[in-house]
């Protein structure tokens, strides 16, 4: 249900209840009146935001229509969806996008300086034969070619060890 | 161990102990994680879902993590424990409402859950009472290296941990702190936290997590970077710096409002008790309310005569799964409402 905001008529984004003396009031509004009000702080950059800000930006600047993952064939477009990404691989296949966009929601920075795990020896390069193997499997799967199935399923096995 | 032990009590999180307890309820902090070469759950069909909720499930299992532990397979679980999952904070309401295979391991004194099969393969939390983060963290990461030992984690030289969303990326890492802050709702300066919450780059929702709103004075107030930063720099920066200062704020407006408006906070925190004493039927948000206020009063040595262990038990052994649970049967809202005033006056030795 989409709601106007009680202010301005514009699409309310902000929904409030507030409890006094047992009585509840809802209050529906816009990003700028609940501002004005002093109601809310717009206080983290949904994914959603995010990715619109970016493409807004971009406009005209760069193409991102034909960005697709060759792992996982998402598309950038289908990730613009969603809002979540596909597999790992996504991460350098949309590096161009993503880097823009993660310095704004992280502070500037694009570089991990944290905890790395202790067997971070598997390469991407694994990864990502693995994750292909994986795409392969479930077409296998969906074909009903079980005996190819069962080949793909015991490479992955081995490599998982 | 079983579900519906946990009924018995208020858990981890509400017990009412640890640092600053009069202002912060509980900390949490999260790991997000994938595996490698597998894709992110939402590009995963079902088989696969199933596949990687099988193979999560046995490794959390045989990794130890605790004496005791519980798997709830929350695909199979019934409507009324997946609630009660959410009501206690052991899971997200996304992951009791979604479809797909999925389920969450518990330790048996809730300190710990691993939700399988989220956004992310792995959510692993760890929860604490009062503003106790250096232990939180020194368990959670105790539990990934454990799990880290059994499986390959998607991982980045340069983004680190990754995420299925941008957002989490990096570190993998959300540290949340639940606030109470009555007072500075009734002295208006309510706003002004928000305000320095934000320049703080901190994200503020209500008690029961993203997309609810606050919810008697409650609020939750979290990080929103995850990368650049290692993972003892974000606690760090909570422990030291933001969580000190929101209690500052609220000590301060109580001490304020005990000085200068000692009787509306009397008389707020008396007639609160006395509603809650009297109420034949009260709903989850007056009592929400209500309670609220109680715990100001007795917070600021007002009430005398009321446990604050009680309070907080009641904001969590009130929520409509737990009275249904408590009583072991489906209630419809009007029903509720009457067990729900029932219980609370059962507890609060009313008349």
């Amino acid at each position: 249900m989409k709601r106007e905001c009680d202010k301005c008529g514009k699409p309310a984004t902000v929904h409030l209840t507030e409890i006094t003396n047992g009585e509840k009031i809802e209050k529906h509004l816009c990003e700028d009146c609940a501002a004005a009000e002093g109601i809310t702080v717009k206080a983290s950059l949904p994914i959603s935001q995010l990715l619109e800000d970016f493409v807004l930006q971009s406009a005209g600047h760069e193409d991102t229509s034909d960005l697709r993952c060759d792992v996982c064939g998402l598309t950038f477009q289908e990730f613009r969806q969603r809002g979540v990404l596909g597999c790992p691989n996504d991460y350098d296949a949309f590096s161009e996008v993503l880097d823009p966009m993660l310095r704004q929601a992280q502070e500037g920075a694009e570089q991990h300086i944290g905890k790395v795990p202790q067997r971070a020896d598997s390469g991407q390069e694994k990864q990502n034969t693995m994750l292909r193997l994986r795409g392969e499997l479930r077409q296998a799967v969906a074909s009903e070619n079980y005996e190819r199935a069962a080949e793909l399923r015991d490479r992955l096995k081995e490599m998982e060890q | 161990m079983k579900l519906a032990d946990l009924t018995k009590g208020a858990g981890e999180w509400l017990r009412g102990s640890g640092p600053m307890r009069d202002v912060v309820i509980s900390s949490r902090i999260r790991l997000a994680r994938n595996l490698a070469g597998v894709p992110f759950l939402a590009q995963c069909g079902p088989e696969q879902q199933h596949e990687i909720e099988q193979r999560l499930r046995r490794e959390i299992l045989n990794a130890q993590i605790a004496n005791e532990v519980l798997y709830v397979d929350i695909a199979s679980a019934s409507e009324l424990d997946r609630q009660l999952l959410v009501e206690r904070h052991l899971i997200s309401r996304q992951h009791a409402t979604a479809s797909h295979p999925r389920g969450v391991t518990i330790t048996s004194d809730e300190t710990c859950a691993i939700m399988v099969n989220e956004e992310d393969h792995l959510r692993i939390q760890v929860l604490r009472s009062g503003l106790d983060l250096d232990d939180a963290v020194d368990d959670i990461m105790r539990v990934d290296d454990l799990l880290e030992t059994r499986m390959d984690y998607a991982f980045h030289a340069k983004y680190g941990y990754l995420t299925a969303c941008p957002t989490n990326v990096g570190t993998g890492l959300r540290v949340s702190v639940m606030l109470h802050l009555p007072a500075l709702k009734m002295t208006g300066e309510i706003e002004k936290a928000f305000r320095a919450a934000h320049d703080m780059r901190l994200a503020i929702r209500g008690l029961f997590g993203e997309g609810t709103e606050a919810t008697g004075d409650f609020f939750q107030v979290s990080n929103q970077t995850t990368l650049g930063k290692s993972e003892e720099q974000i606690v760090r920066e909570f422990v030291t710096e933001m969580v000190p200062q929101f209690v500052a704020y609220e000590r301060r407006a109580r001490e304020s409002l005990v000085q200068r408006r000692v009787l509306a906070v009397d008389d707020k925190a008396r007639r609160s008790l006395a509603l809650l004493r009297a109420a034949r039927m009260i709903s989850t948000d007056e009592t929400m309310y209500l309670l609220s206020l109680v715990r100001l009063g007795v917070n600021t040595g007002r009430l005398e005569d009321v446990n604050l262990k009680t309070i907080n038990e009641l904001f969590l052994l009130t929520q409509p799964a737990h009275l249904q649970k408590m009583l072991d049967k489906k209630l419809e809202s009007e029903e509720r409402a009457e067990a729900r005033a029932s219980y609370i006056r059962q507890r609060l030795g009313a008349n």
